[in-house]
């Protein structure tokens, strides 16, 4: 007897297999590739590496930009993309491995220059870099640039450190009112000259300038707010032909005022760029692995399907990446909903992280954490293991968890809640997996999924709601907005990150301990003296059980053989988009 | 009605299709049209013999379900061969109908023979002009345009009685009125001069003034084009109006067989009588209530052995038991006038006489 | 005829306010009752970990503080009296009958569903014509030839064809003929004013799915009507008269039987001119069906309002047309 389920499977297998035959054949036709190209190769390297020019480079994506004004946007692979229309102060450097995750000039000479104990940044800027335009970039323009982030109605996506950092209380941004010596927070001493005027001493200000293109200038008098996103003025080596269509997509084409000379971290190799906009995330995987899209903007990887594929085809693995994507998966325990540190720390020991390893996909999906920070971060160290293990073979500690229990005064465990990404699988499978090793010990766990959407702002990322529903774990995965310590762990531990809505200290830590370093640390101008700090940090919100480290995400990225120049940018988290080229 | 010629009527038994060339303008010879269904043989028209000659009108009688419009469904040659057979020999001007192809068959249809159906609202187009019926109808079996066409539609409307035929021409069957209609169907019948109409109770779905009004056009045109009329109807009053000769129809089988005169006044099989039994007379006394036939008609699947009346009739115990065993055959019992029942020819013109033409 | 059509319209604009009202009072009342806040709503448009003084702006900027009234009235009111915008430097104008603006691309609504129109026309006629010809002519081949191999073949490829979803003939295909076969190319909206030969091979794919699904029931629902028509009284008397077979299956059993079927093919045209939505999705390509979906999923309530008047006015006026033409096939109805 067959069943008719048999034969289905047995269908949707052939369309698996075929595919992958498919795309691979074509593949091997169009550019024979290079010596390096092999599994992983990207992750470390440059992969066909080639200085070769023209081509059109085609771009997709599932949904869009959350805007292409530089200054407006906040999504890591946004922020990779406009450094090809546009230049910013400082920049990522663009090189492979770790490397990438340190901040160099761009339109600036040279890093800023501290004053007045870490309170002023002064920049001085090249001179005769043009707009698309053939106009010179003026200081003045950056200054712009800065004032309109201060108007969070027009600019709602971007982040909003000037806001916070710059000396400017009450200014309003400069569309309310256009005069721009009302602007306190940026003086600019001449056309080349611009100084940065903090409140308080802040440390990591390159950063801060580098990490998003709330730098990028902008001439005022080209400036048509909320819509600038739809026709940003060229910096870089590319500019939009004709307007940006929101959900369909628009195409750039080579900006013949932009001078190399002056720009050693972008390459202007494609003739043009085409990028396409709503295209669903498996056609796209479907395309890539056919060689007619070249990259997947969002960069987070393939879906399931084409990842199954991939991973058992050598032929297609062979042009496949899977680097640590540069967050970390792990387990917030809320300290208001549970204060008892041992408490916490019975949750702790009592994690399987065999099976949360597990949830993740195993080797390709992750790699299991100990330190808080992953190894992308400039200066993190692996740290040591706070009553649990970084072992895929770790399945708990059952006794020291009842321990802890009764220490907490509760030997026989206690009720919690833990929410997950309901359209998350592998969120859904780690809760699962928590639920059962926790209960090995007592410790009941109501699992509540709630949609990817609002999961963020309006569960975990309320506070409101976490002690209305008396939330105690969720899962959670933290992307930095830069490679550094304070990028990475301040948002999630400080105190004073604590917000009412999109708030990602989901744990709602308040350690004096931690508070404390985070306040000392911004003053400290050695950079080595600052990680030290932040691996102190880590250590201390682990030992204080706060967060449950699980896997540093692995992400699976395919690269079509006819893309030149790629490889894994560790301050992206993604494929370097500014410095690709097409063959063929 | 006595200077009135007699259609001559076959014996109709079996054997007869051997008889070679046909000697009448429509003969019909051992009919029989069954459907095979999932239930069984549905045995609709099983031997059905009879005679018509121009000029001459036959009214077959039967209670629903008898025969009447599946027999003169099958001299049209309407049923679907898919899901019917039909035996035996139909012999029209000639021609033999049974075995000609559907396509010879579709030829002759409308041309030499027509039909008017019951219901004319139900059978004409809805969305058609009642002049475009006409026309079709005369332009598939002549070659003229359209112009002529219409010309002989409005010609014909005219001729059945239509006021402002070139008007109406242009209406809708809804928006004539129900004898309207049916003058209408009976000029799209005309259309082509057909020696052969087949009326399936033309007048039932109208009123009795319009009723009348029918016949008369009917009775005038067959005058005018000389055609032979099938009168398909279980009202003996229409059959008396206009009939010349009389087939009685039971279960799929002819069972009486004369001319209006003998049938009406010397009927001589019992579901005749019962049939004269159940017709409102307006000679009769209004106390005196009718008498409707006793009994359902049979299942044509399972049709009763013997004599298929037997179970309904009131005299089925004075044959000693033939009636359940053995068919009676349709035999000429008088010049003309043919019956199938066991019963004594005397015993039977008894039986009228004393016991049913008293009460009718 | 005129005051027919004159009444019909004025009862569909009272529709279109009502279904504008429900769709609003959905968009607001309902995340409000389930303890959405207007600082969480303010959230969804902004980036991550947004401060107090974000939200707050974004709350005044589209003002989702004030009532509901207040804010459904702006909305009614710009589509009678227009309405301006401030992009920050500039006051857009958006004449009437303004639909609002996009919180999300900062485009008027109007333009984008403008914009959006073609693809979802071209994936609807596409398909319906290839619908209409296949289901046709299928279900009436399958009526006339009730019970035999072919019929049952048809009426079983028929039942898949209802019960599969485009998502699943559509994958399938974009994995079979697209990607392994390479029989088409890949799809791509190209305008039909732009290039017709690109705009056909680049659709036939999404039409060939989306029509699977309606010729289905199109054959199903023609093949029924046509064994209904065959069996009436007209029929019979088209044969009576002599004409040829093909003459009385076509003009006197198919003209009857497509009646009724012009009437649900009014209804499915103008559903799926307001969005072919999983066609769309499964094709991606950007008609009227992914803009409102996209609007729902960013919480985009002018796209969403919009999208969804425009779908509500294309069943509308597929009413209106069916009534119409209804009157114009079947005699009886123009005359009572």
């Amino acid at each position: 007897m067959k069943s008719p389920k048999v034969v289905t499977s047995a269908a949707a297998g052939a369309v698996v297999l075929s595919l992958g035959l498919a795309a691979c054949g074509g593949g091997d036709d169009s550019s024979g590739g290079t010596s390096s190209a092999k599994f992983d190769a990207g992750s470390t390297a440059v992969v066909n590496a080639s200085d070769k020019k023209g081509g059109v480079l085609k771009m997709a994506q599932p949904d869009d930009f959350e805007s292409l004004d530089p200054a407006n946007i906040y999504y890591a692979y946004g922020l990779n993309f406009t450094r090809l229309y546009s230049r910013q102060l400082m920049t990522y450097a663009s090189k492979p491995g770790t490397e990438g995750s340190k901040m160099v000039p761009d339109l600036a000479e040279a890093p800023g220059t501290p004053g007045d104990g870490g309170k002023t940044w002064t920049y001085k800027i090249k001179r005769g870099v043009k707009y698309e335009d053939g106009t010179e970039i003026k200081a003045k323009d950056i200054k712009y640039a800065v004032a309109r982030t201060f108007d969070r109605g027009v600019l709602r996506n971007g982040p909003s450190y000037f806001t916070q950092l710059l000396d400017a209380d009450g200014y309003k941004g400069p569309f309310k009112d256009k005069d721009l010596d009302k602007f306190k927070g940026v003086e600019v001493k001449d056309d080349y000259t611009l100084v940065f005027k903090l409140k308080a001493p802040f440390a990591e200000f390159d950063q801060v300038v580098g990490f998003s293109g709330q730098t990028v200038p902008v001439p005022q008098a080209k400036d048509t707010g909320t819509r600038y996103g739809m026709h940003p003025v060229s910096s870089g080596p590319y500019k939009w032909e004709g307007d940006y269509q929101p959900k369909k997509g628009g195409t750039l084409v080579r900006n013949s005022n932009w001078d190399p000379q002056t720009d050693p971290n972008r390459k202007q190799l494609p003739d043009k760029i085409e990028v396409q906009a709503g295209l669903k995330a498996e056609e796209i995987d479907n395309r890539l692995m056919a060689g007619t899209v070249h990259v997947d903007l969002p960069g987070s990887g393939v879906q399931a399907a084409a990842r199954q594929q991939i991973l058992t085809n050598p032929k297609l693995k062979a042009n496949a990446d899977n680097p640590l994507a540069g967050f970390h998966w792990y387990i917030p325990i809320n300290t208001k909903n549970i204060p008892n540190v041992e408490c916490r720390k019975a949750i702790v020991y009592a994690a399987d992280r065999a099976a949360m390893f597990r949830a993740y996909g195993g080797d390709a999906g992750g790699q299991v954490s100990t330190s808080i920070q992953p190894p992308a971060v400039d200066g993190r160290e692996k740290g040591q293991d706070f009553y649990t293990k970084a072992d895929v073979n770790f399945t708990g500690d059952v006794n020291a968890a009842k321990d802890a229990l009764n220490k907490c005064g509760k030997p026989t465990g206690f009720e919690t809640v833990m929410v997950f990404r309901s359209d998350r699988p592998k969120e859904k499978a780690t809760a699962e997996a928590l639920e059962q090793s926790l209960a090995r010990v007592g410790i009941k766990l109501q699992l509540k999924g709630y949609p990817s959407g609002t999961y963020t702002n309006e569960q975990l990322g309320s506070p409101a709601f976490v002690k209305r529903e008396k939330v105690g774990l969720g899962t959670y995965g933290w992307a930095p907005d830069w490679n550094t310590g304070y990028g990475y762990l301040q948002p999630i531990s400080d105190k004073d990150a604590i917000v009412e809505t999109g708030n990602a200290n989901a744990e709602e830590l308040d350690d004096s301990v931690v508070n404390g370093k985070w306040d000392e640390v911004v003053k400290v101008q050695d950079p080595a003296q600052r990680a030290k700090i932040y691996n102190e940090i880590d250590a201390r919100i682990r030992e204080q059980a706060a967060i449950l480290p699980n896997v540093y995400a692995k992400s699976l990225l395919f690269r079509p053989t006819s893309l030149t120049n790629v490889y894994f940018h560790a301050g992206y988290g993604m494929y370097d988009y500014a410095n690709m080229g097409v063959t063929g | 009605m006595t200077d009135k010629r007699r259609a001559e009527l076959t014996d109709g038994t079996v054997g007869d299709s051997a008889a070679g060339a046909p000697t009448a303008f429509l003969e019909v010879r051992d009919l029989r049209v069954h459907f095979p269904t999932d239930d069984g043989l549905v045995k609709s028209v099983d031997g059905l013999s009879f005679k018509l000659e121009r000029g001459r009108t036959l009214g077959i009688v039967g209670e629903s379900g008898s025969g009447k419009s599946v027999s003169s469904m099958a001299i049209m040659g309407l049923h679907n061969r898919r899901n019917s057979k039909v035996s035996g020999e139909i012999w029209l001007n000639g021609e033999e109908l049974v075995g000609l192809s559907p396509d010879r068959v579709r030829q002759l249809r409308g041309k030499h023979m027509a039909m008017i159906f019951q219901d004319p609202l139900s059978a004409m187009h809805p969305f058609y002009t009642v002049g475009h019926q006409i026309v079709e109808a005369y332009r598939v079996h002549n070659d003229v345009s359209k112009q002529v066409a219409r010309k002989h539609a409005i010609d014909m409307l005219g001729r059945v009685g239509i006021p402002k035929p070139d008007k109406r021409v242009d209406d809708y069957p809804h928006q004539f009125s129900g004898g309207m209609r049916q003058r209408a169907m009976i000029a799209m019948a005309l259309s082509c001069d057909p020696e052969l109409l087949i009326a399936d109770e033309p007048t039932t779905a109208l009123d009795v003034t319009v009723q009348a009004q029918i016949l008369d056009l009917i009775r005038d045109l067959q005058q005018e084009f000389n055609s032979a009329i099938i009168m398909i109807t279980h009202d003996l009053g229409v059959v008396a109006e206009l009939s010349d000769d009389i087939l009685v129809m039971y279960a799929g089988r002819s069972v009486e067989q004369a001319s209006v005169e003998d049938a009406f006044h010397r009927p001589l099989h019992p579901y005749t009588w019962g049939l004269l039994g159940s017709m409102p007379r307006l000679d009769r006394d209004r106390t005196e209530r009718l008498m409707p036939i006793k009994g359902t008609p049979p299942s044509l699947i399972n049709v009763p052995s013997g004599c298929a009346f037997n179970p309904r009739c009131a005299y089925r115990d004075l044959n000693g038991g033939k009636s359940e065993t053995d068919r009676p055959e349709l035999v000429e019992v008088e010049p003309g006038h043919k019956a199938a029942c066991h019963l004594p020819l005397d015993r039977r013109r008894e039986i009228w006489d004393t016991e049913i033409r008293p009460k009718l | 005829m005129v005051a027919f059509i004159v009444r019909r319209l004025l009862g569909a604009v009272g529709l279109l306010l009502i279904i504008s009202a429900v769709t609003f009072a959905i968009f607001f009342l309902v995340p409000r009752a389930a303890g959405v806040t207007a600082d969480d709503l303010a959230a969804r448009y902004a980036g991550k970990t947004p401060d107090a003084a974000t939200l707050t702006a974004i709350k005044e900027r589209f003002g989702l503080d004030e009532p509901i009234t207040t804010q459904y009235g702006k909305f009614v009111k710009a589509i009678v009296a227009g309405d301006t915008y401030d992009t920050g430097t500039e006051k857009i104008d958006c004449p009437a009958p303004c639909l609002g603006y996009s919180f999300r691309t900062n485009q008027p609504v109007l333009d984008q569903i403008i914009d959006r129109l073609p693809i979802t026309m071209s994936i609807t006629a596409g398909a319906a014509v290839l619908w209409l010809i296949a289901g046709i002519s299928i279900g009436v081949l399958s009526a006339l030839r009730r019970g035999t191999l072919f019929d049952r073949a048809a009426m079983a490829v028929a039942l898949a064809g209802v019960s599969l979803p485009v998502f699943f003939t559509g994958l399938l295909g974009l994995a079979f003929v697209v990607h392994k076969w390479h029989l088409l190319p890949e799809v791509n909206y190209v305008g039909l004013t732009e290039n017709p030969a690109k705009w056909f091979a680049s659709l036939l794919l999404p039409w060939i799915a989306l029509a699977f699904l309606y010729a289905a029931l199109y054959a199903r629902l023609t093949r029924a009507g046509m064994l209904e028509t065959m069996n009436e009284d007209f029929i019979r008397t088209a044969r009576a008269k002599g004409l040829p077979e093909k003459t009385v299956v076509v003009k006197h059993g198919l003209r009857a039987t497509l009646t009724p079927i012009l009437t649900i093919f009014g209804l499915d045209l103008g559903v799926l001119l307001g969005g072919a939505i999983i066609t769309e999705k499964t094709f991606s390509l950007p008609g009227l069906g992914q803009l409102a979906l996209d609007g729902i999923n960013q919480s985009d309530l002018p796209v969403v309002l919009g999208a969804t008047l425009f779908a509500a006015l294309f069943i509308v006026l597929a009413n209106l047309v069916v009534d119409v033409l209804y009157g114009v096939i079947d005699p009886r109805v123009r005359h009572s």
